[in-house]
């Protein structure tokens, strides 16, 4: 069973990942109110001049255990700025 | 793990443009396989796919091959080009015609 605090936990890895910079920005939406099936918005500076692939890779390797486990399906959207 | 390496090798091999992914293309066992199905049959590509349902070995090993933690995964030339939302946007974006037919073309 998910944490019902999953939406919050995965908010603050990527602000902790993400947010530190400048214009940077963290929205996590729970898409079924299951706390499995997320949506996350990252845009952070960090990814200026990265492949979406790696991109996307940097989110999943700043939710570590939480992929692999209590999160189903997170949509994924990342931008430079 | 190297077994699961080389097996994985030689999967991406066999295909030009291959999808792991949750089910069949005649029957997708999760809506972001079925997406990225309906996609690259609305692209007019030739591709094959692999359940990896039935298959832990390979689900769990193309994961730390690719440190990507999630299906479906595309792979075009044995190369990875995406999971659902990338492939949804490059197909969007006009993108993902050229890295297909690139694959059929050679």
């Amino acid at each position: 069973m998910p944490s019902v605090d999953t939406v919050h936990e995965v908010q603050a890895l990527l602000q902790a990942a993400f947010a530190g910079a400048p214009g940077a920005h963290v929205e996590v939406t729970d898409l079924t109110g299951t706390q499995d099936h997320l949506q996350a918005i990252v845009v952070s500076p960090l990814f200026a001049g990265k492949t979406r692939i790696e991109q996307h890779q940097m989110v999943y390797a700043a939710l570590g255990d939480l992929m692999r486990g209590p999160i189903h399906a997170l949509a994924l959207t990342t931008r430079a700025s | 793990m190297s077994d699961t390496r080389t097996r994985i090798e030689e999967i991406l091999k066999s295909h030009k443009v291959l999808l792991f992914m949750k089910g069949t293309r005649q029957f997708p066992a999760c809506g972001f396989s079925n997406t990225v199905v309906q996609i690259l049959k609305k692209e007019g590509a030739s591709f094959e796919t692999f359940n990896i349902l039935a298959d832990p070995e390979i689900r769990q090993g193309l994961k730390d091959y690719s440190s990507w933690p999630t299906y479906p995964q595309l792979y075009v030339d044995g190369k990875f080009v995406g999971g659902c939302d990338i492939v949804t946007e490059m197909h969007q974006a006009g993108e993902l015609s050229a890295v297909l037919s690139g694959a059929t073309a050679s």
